[in-house]
C-alpha cells in the first residue's frame, strides 16, 4: 500500500520522528549506563583474550616451566619465563589462569542458560496458573532459599550422588557437567520467583486478555506474549546465575568438593582452592591472579547486570 | 495482630516436621550414617553393625526411612541423642559451644552491618544520583561482588604474612578464637581473633543493607504523602525523620530479623577459612566425615531459627506497616 495522505503531509513539514520499539529504548537507556557499558568491553576483551589463549599462554596446563634438573622451579615470584610466577610444581600460572577461566565460564554460562529455562518455565506456569501448582513451587523454592546456600548446595550434591540415575545422566559428583547439573537445580528457584511476580503483573493486562479472546492457549500466551515481555528481569537473572556458578563452584572447590575438569584441565576454583595453602607461606601470585580474574568476570557481570536493571526498568534505583 | 500471630504460628509445627523429615530423607541418603560407621569401626562385626542400625532406626525402603524418621524424633524430643559416628562423643556440648562462638561473631558483624549499611543508604539516598550516591551505590555493589573467600585470603595475606614480615608482630591472628593451649576466658584476646573473619562478614552485610535502605528510603521520599508533609509546613528535619525514615525502614527490618535468624547456621565459608569454631566450622567438619549424628540436630536448630525468624519478621512488618491488612 502506497503511503497515506498524512505521513506524506508530515514528512513535507518535518514532522517524521524515528519510531522507538521498548527494546530499542532500553538499549539506549542502557548505554547511558557507563560503568556498564565499559564492563561489555572489558568482558569481551576478557573473552577473546581468553579465546586467544594458545597465543599468549606458552605452556601448557599441567606444563612446567623449566625442568627441575636446571634448578627450582615451584613457587617462584613472577618473572619474564613467566608472567603470573609458578605454582607449588612449578607449573605457569599465567597458562593456568587463561585455561581456569575457560572452564569457569563454561560453567557459570551453562548453568545459568539451564536455570534461566527451567526457572522462567515454571515461574511462568506458576504465575499464569496459580492454585497448587504455584503453591508448591513456591513453598519449595522458600525453603530452600531459606536455607544457607552453602548447606544447600553440599546436602543436595551428596544426595544426588547416591543416586544411581543421577551419577548416569550427569556424571560423577566431581564432574563439570554434575556442577552444571547441581547450580542449575539451585538456579531456577531464584529465576521462578521473578518471573512469576513479573507474570502475574503482565496476566492482568490487555493484550493478554486480548490473545486469551483471541483463543490463545496457555502454552501459546507464555511463549508468545508473556516471556518475550520479561526479557529485562530475565537478562538480570543470566547475569545474577552466572556469577553465582562461577562464585559457587569457586567456593565449593574451596573445601575440596569442586569438579575435577580432567587432567589437562583446571578451573578458576581449583586454583583458589590452592591459593588456600599458599597464602599462609607467603606466595601472593598463587592467590592474587586467579582472585583478578575472579573479580573482573564478577564485577563486570554484576555491573552490566545493573545496567540491564535500570534499562529495563526506569523507574528503579540508578540517578533520576 | 493476636489471631494472626496464633494462626502463623500453628504451622510452624507441620512445617519444622516436613522440613526436618526432607531434611533427614536427604541427609540418610546422601551421607549413608551405616556406610560411615562401617568405615570408622572397621572391625565391627556384622551383629554389631545390626545392632548399630537397629538402635538408631537406620531402617532401608522407603518405609524404613518414614519409620526411622520417627524414631530419629522421639529419641531427638526426649533428649535421647545419639552419640556422634566419628571418636563417639555427646554432640550437644560441642553444639553448644559452636553455637555460642557463631553467634557472637555473626551479632557483632550484623550489627556493623546494620549500622553502618544503613547509615551510607540514607546518605546515599538523600542525594540521588550526586557524588555521594555513586559512591555509596558503586562500592556496594563492588562488596557484594567480591566473594567473601577473596577477601578473607586476602586479609590473611596481609595481616598474618606481610606484617609479620615488616612490623615483625602478626597484628592480627587468623585461626581460632584463642590462640593454641589457651584456657579460661579473655575479652581481648577473644575480640582480636574475631576482628578479621568480622571485617570479612561486615563488607557483605553493609553493601547489602546500604543498597537496600537506599532503595527503601528513595521509594519513601518519592510517594505523595511527602508533598503533603512539606506542604503542611513541618520542618524538612521533622519530615526526614518522623515521616520518611520511620517508613524506609519497615522493610529494612524485616531483612534484619531474617539477617539474625540467620546468624544461627553460622558463616561457612568465613568459619572454614578462619578456623573459627563455629555453627559453620561444625557443619563442614560433620559433613567430611558423613557424621549423620551429629548434622541432624544442627540441621534442627537452623531450620528452627530460620522458620522461627521468618514469623517473627512478618509479624514485626505487620506491627510496623498499619497499611498491611491481616488476612
Amino acid at each position: 500500500m502506497a503511503e497515506t495522505p498524512a505521513s506524506n503531509l508530515d514528512a513535507a513539514v518535518g514532522l517524521t520522528a524515528e519510531s522507538l520499539s521498548p527494546g530499542r529504548l532500553a538499549f539506549r537507556r542502557f548505554l547511558t549506563h557507563r560503568a556498564a557499558v565499559v564492563s561489555v568491553g572489558i568482558l569481551v576483551l576478557l573473552i577473546l583474550w581468553v579465546l586467544l589463549s594458545p597465543l599468549t599462554a606458552r605452556y601448557g596446563v599441567n606444563e612446567q616451566v623449566f625442568d627441575i634438573s636446571q634448578g627450582p622451579n615451584q613457587n617462584l615470584p613472577p618473572a619474564s619465563f613467566a608472567w603470573f610466577g609458578t605454582d607449588i610444581i612449578g607449573r605457569d600460572v599465567y597458562s593456568r589462569v587463561l585455561y581456569g577461566v575457560r572452564v569457569s565460564l563454561i560453567i557459570g554460562l551453562a548453568s545459568a542458560v539451564f536455570s534461566l529455562a527451567l526457572g522462567s518455565l515454571i515461574g511462568a506456569v506458576a504465575g499464569l496458573k496459580g492454585g497448587l501448582f504455584d503453591d508448591v513451587v513456591m513453598r519449595v523454592t522458600d525453603v530452600f532459599l531459606a536455607f544457607p546456600f552453602l548447606v544447600a548446595l553440599l546436602v543436595v550434591r551428596n544426595m544426588f550422588g547416591a543416586v544411581g540415575w543421577v551419577t548416569f545422566l550427569v556424571g560423577e559428583p566431581s564432574s563439570v557437567r554434575f556442577m552444571v547439573f547441581l547450580f542449575a537445580v539451585f538456579g531456577w528457584m531464584g529465576v521462578a520467583r521473578v518471573l512469576r511476580a513479573q507474570v502475574m503483573s503482565l496476566k492482568e493486562r490487555e493484550f493478554v486478555e486480548a490473545a486469551r479472546a483471541l483463543g490463545a492457549s496457555n502454552a501459546r500466551i507464555i511463549m508468545r506474549h508473556l516471556l518475550p515481555n520479561s526479557i529485562g528481569p530475565m537478562l538480570v537473572a543470566l547475569s545474577l546465575g552466572v556469577v553465582g556458578a562461577i562464585v559457587s563452584e569457586a567456593t565449593l572447590s574451596l573445601f575440596g568438593y569442586g569438579p575435577d575438569p580432567g587432567t589437562g584441565a583446571t578451573s578458576l576454583g581449583l586454583m583458589v582452592a590452592g591459593s588456600k595453602s599458599a597464602v599462609r607461606a607467603g606466595y601472593w601470585w598463587l592467590a592474587l591472579y586467579p582472585f583478578a580474574a575472579l573479580l573482573v568476570i564478577t564485577l563486570c557481570v554484576s555491573f552490566i547486570g545493573d545496567g540491564l536493571r535500570d534499562a529495563f526498568d526506569p523507574k528503579h534505583g540508578g540517578a533520576r | 495482630m493476636l489471631r494472626y500471630t496464633l494462626r502463623r504460628a500453628v504451622w510452624l509445627l507441620p512445617t519444622l516436621l516436613l522440613v526436618t523429615f526432607l531434611v533427614y530423607v536427604a541427609l540418610r541418603l546422601g551421607t549413608d550414617p551405616v556406610a560411615s560407621y562401617r568405615r570408622t569401626n572397621i572391625r565391627a562385626s556384622k551383629k554389631k553393625i545390626d545392632q548399630y542400625i537397629a538402635a538408631n532406626g537406620l531402617y532401608s525402603g522407603a518405609f524404613g526411612y518414614i519409620r526411622g524418621y520417627f524414631k530419629w524424633l522421639w529419641g531427638f524430643v526426649t533428649l535421647d541423642w545419639p552419640r556422634s559416628i566419628k571418636g563417639s562423643r555427646e554432640v550437644w556440648p560441642h553444639l553448644k559451644d559452636a553455637l555460642a562462638n557463631s553467634l557472637r561473631l555473626g551479632l557483632v558483624a550484623s550489627f556493623i552491618g546494620i549500622l553502618v549499611g544503613n547509615a551510607l543508604g540514607v546518605l546515599a539516598a538523600l542525594r540521588p544520583g550526586r557524588l555521594r550516591d555513586t559512591l555509596v551505590n558503586s562500592s556496594a555493589l563492588v562488596g557484594l561482588a567480591v566473594p567473601p573467600f577473596v577477601s578473607a585470603l586476602l586479609l590473611q595475606l596481609f595481616f598474618a604474612v606481610y606484617w609479620q614480615k615488616w612490623f615483625g608482630y602478626a597484628l592480627f591472628p587468623v585461626s581460632g578464637v584463642y590462640p593454641a593451649g589457651h584456657q579460661g576466658f579473655d575479652l581481648f584476646l577473644m575480640l582480636k581473633h574475631m576482628a578479621l573473619p568480622v571485617v570479612v562478614v561486615s563488607i557483605q552485610s553493609i553493601a547489602v543493607y546500604s543498597r537496600y535502605m537506599r532503595a527503601s528510603l528513595l521509594d519513601v521520599l518519592n510517594s505523595e504523602y511527602m508533598r503533603t508533609a512539606r506542604a503542611k509546613g513541618i520542618s524538612e528535619r521533622r519530615v526526614l525523620v518522623h515521616h520518611a525514615l520511620r517508613n524506609a525502614l519497615i522493610p529494612v527490618t524485616t531483612l534484619a530479623f531474617l539477617d539474625v535468624g540467620a546468624v544461627v547456621g553460622g558463616l561457612i565459608i568465613t568459619e572454614g577459612l578462619f578456623e573459627y569454631p563455629g555453627m559453620g566450622r561444625f557443619f563442614l567438619v560433620a559433613y567430611s566425615n558423613g557424621d549423620f549424628p551429629e548434622l541432624m540436630p544442627w540441621m534442627v536448630l537452623i531450620i528452627g531459627s530460620v522458620v522461627v525468624f521468618n514469623l517473627l519478621a512478618d509479624i514485626a512488618y505487620a506491627k510496623l506497616d498499619p497499611r498491611i491488612r491481616l488476612g
